[in-house]
């Protein structure tokens, strides 16, 4: 599989305000991001994330480091027209209807006349703002600043799509449905890159994953390489069966109203208790078992630092 | 075409900016002075009025160039809608021609509506088209072209605030420039020679595109004049606006 972004050692620092000393963001990122796939950026507030976005754009030009867009020169206008970007936080030109702002970057990416008003339209819809298409950007909420953002990375039908924190800001609903959208642009054979601080977010979409901390990946892989895929423990909530008798399986985690959370390490334990459960015809509320979630990935390694 | 739909917004954006507003009500009310103290001045009442008014075209005209042009890149680079913007296949020298276009594009809408009035005051008042008037609007416009890019130029290179002044210095001392040149002779040859001689060669003399006394006064100009005086103003124009470009070019949009 071809590589659809390559980043090779990329430096970056800083000027501070205060003394002008030279602070060091990224310390050498290398990552690479194969085609098809959803790629997740991971990291916390402040670990360089946005940054190396804006080397890859062309935004800010890195100290040191190789970066190539579906194999062509990060900066060349042939790279930019195969992409989408949406920034974190995005902010358009508040004068500007949605649809006023969709035909002017339609025009950037010189999409024949004819078929503006089709592309503005098809797009508006897909990311559900087709009843605000005439509303000034300026009374848009921050979740549909976030959809018309998306709206406009997507107009170019673009190879690689690069988000950054796509799910900020978004009320559940709101997530679920950004969520779909890239899950769709997979499907429809697009590579996405996105990157957030949370992570539920990625962990149910993403392929692969780069973890960033202070401006260094500090693991990269498939997801459920990083994660172990073993079962670490069993929760189950069940009632009709006193507590001391639960005792013997698992720990008796918390009980109320009759009901009982027993957590249970032993998976053999698991198969008894529902024995148990059957022969005293006790109710069974739920029965969960916990793998390692990338949460416990990612504050075991941040710990780590 | 993506030159064009910059400037097309950079149009929309600039012409909502209360600034502008502000600037082009002084210069109506200056219009309207010019009249009236024709009224109260003895001698030739219409070259007054077209003293005046040309003057004030000048000067607010420059005004609406220097403000507007050091805040509208700005805007782009506070706002952040510049990361979307070049993050499309355009290159960044786009990005300014189109914005220098908007904004030209809305100094001549200006300066087209003020002289709209100026000429309709100086019509009222003489009964009569000073042709001549139509050549010295065409130079206050070149040099508001001037003035456009190097506002841009320095807000390439630092804040609004300051870009503003160094423009507004520009402006005064082109103007003064033959002063300069007057002061340059009665410095000792030397260092501080050295700099103020640099200074005059570099700003350039914006009086080359003052015509108002030639015109008021009905003295005739050569045709090579105002050739000379174009090609200068474009020549200077391209010069400021290829700096800001490359100046441009390397910087970081953090
Ligand atoms: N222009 C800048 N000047 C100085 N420091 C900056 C600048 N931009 C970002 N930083 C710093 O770089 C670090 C990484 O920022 P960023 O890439 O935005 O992180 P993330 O997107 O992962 O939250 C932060 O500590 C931030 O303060
Ligand atoms: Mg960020």
């Amino acid at each position: 599989m071809e590589n659809a972004l390559k980043i090779t050692g990329l430096f970056k620092s800083f000027k501070s305000e205060f003394l002008r000393k030279n602070i060091e963001i990224l310390k050498g990122i290398s990552l690479s991001v194969k085609e098809g796939e959803i790629f997740g950026y991971l990291g916390p507030n402040g670990a360089g994330k946005t940054t190396t976005l804006k080397c890859i754009l062309g935004l800010i030009f890195p100290d040191k480091g190789k970066i190539e867009i579906l194999r062509l020169p990060y900066l060349s206008l042939k790279a930019k027209a195969r992409i989408g970007f949406l920034p974190e936080n995005p902010y358009f030109y508040d004068y500007l209807t949605a649809s006023e702002f969709l035909r002017f970057y339609c025009q950037l990416h010189q999409i024949k006349k004819a078929d503006i008003e089709e592309k503005t339209s098809t797009l508006l819809s897909l990311v559900g703002l087709e009843k605000s298409s005439s509303l000034q950007l300026r009374k848009f909420s921050k979740g549909m600043l976030q959809r018309i953002g998306l709206a406009q990375a997507l107009l170019n039908e673009p190879e690689l799509v690069l988000l950054d924190e796509p799910l900020g800001g978004l009320d559940p609903l709101g997530r679920k449905e950004i969520r779909d959208i890239i899950v769709r642009l997979k499907d429809e054979g697009k590579t996405v890159f996105l990157s957030s601080h949370i992570l539920q977010d990625i962990e149910m979409v993403c392929d692969r994953v780069a973890i960033i901390v202070s401006g260094q990946i500090i693991n990269q892989g498939r997801l459920y390489d990083l994660i172990s895929q073993k079962i670490l423990f069993t929760e189950t909530t069940i009632s009709g069966i006193k507590e001391e008798e639960l005792k013997r399986y698992g720990e008796c985690v918390s009980s109320y109203g009759g009901r009982t959370l027993v957590k249970i390490t032993d998976e053999k334990k698991v198969e008894k208790i529902l024995e148990l459960a059957h022969r005293k015809k006790a109710e069974i509320h739920s029965l969960v078992p916990r793998t390692e979630s990338l949460e416990d990935l990612f504050v075991g390694t941040v710990k780590q630092e | 075409m993506k030159i064009t739909a910059i400037a097309l917004n950079t149009f929309k954006e600039a012409i909502r900016d209360r600034i502008l507003y502000l600037l082009l009500f002084f210069a109506v009310v200056s219009l309207i002075f010019s009249r009236l103290l024709a009224i109260l001045a003895v001698g030739d009442r219409v070259k007054i009025i077209m003293d005046v008014g040309l003057a004030s075209l000048s000067l607010f005209g420059a005004l609406m160039a220097i403000l507007m042009g050091t805040s509208l890149v700005f805007k782009e680079i506070d706002k952040k809608t510049i990361y979307t913007l070049l993050s499309k296949p355009i290159h960044r020298y786009q990005f300014l021609l189109g914005k220098f276009f908007g904004l030209i594009l809305t100094l001549l809408v200006m300066l087209f509506l003020l002289s709209l009035i100026f000429i309709v005051i100086v019509l009222l008042h003489s009964g009569r088209i000073e042709w001549g008037m139509f050549a010295a609007l065409a130079f206050i416009f070149l040099e508001l072209c001037l003035i456009t890019a190097v506002a841009m130029f320095f807000s390439c290179i630092s804040s609004p605030i300051l870009s503003s002044v160094f423009s507004l210095s520009f402006y005064l001392i082109g103007h003064l420039s033959w002063g300069l040149e007057t002061l340059l002779n009665k410095i000792k040859p030397g260092f501080g020679k050295t700099i103020a001689q640099v200074f005059y060669t570099l700003i350039p003399d914006l009086e080359n595109f003052n015509f108002k006394t030639e015109i008021v006064h009905h003295l005739s100009v050569p045709p090579q004049v105002f050739l000379y005086s174009t090609i200068y103003g474009i020549m200077y124009t391209l010069f400021v606006l290829t700096a800001a470009m490359l100046v441009f070019r390397k910087r970081d949009f953090a």
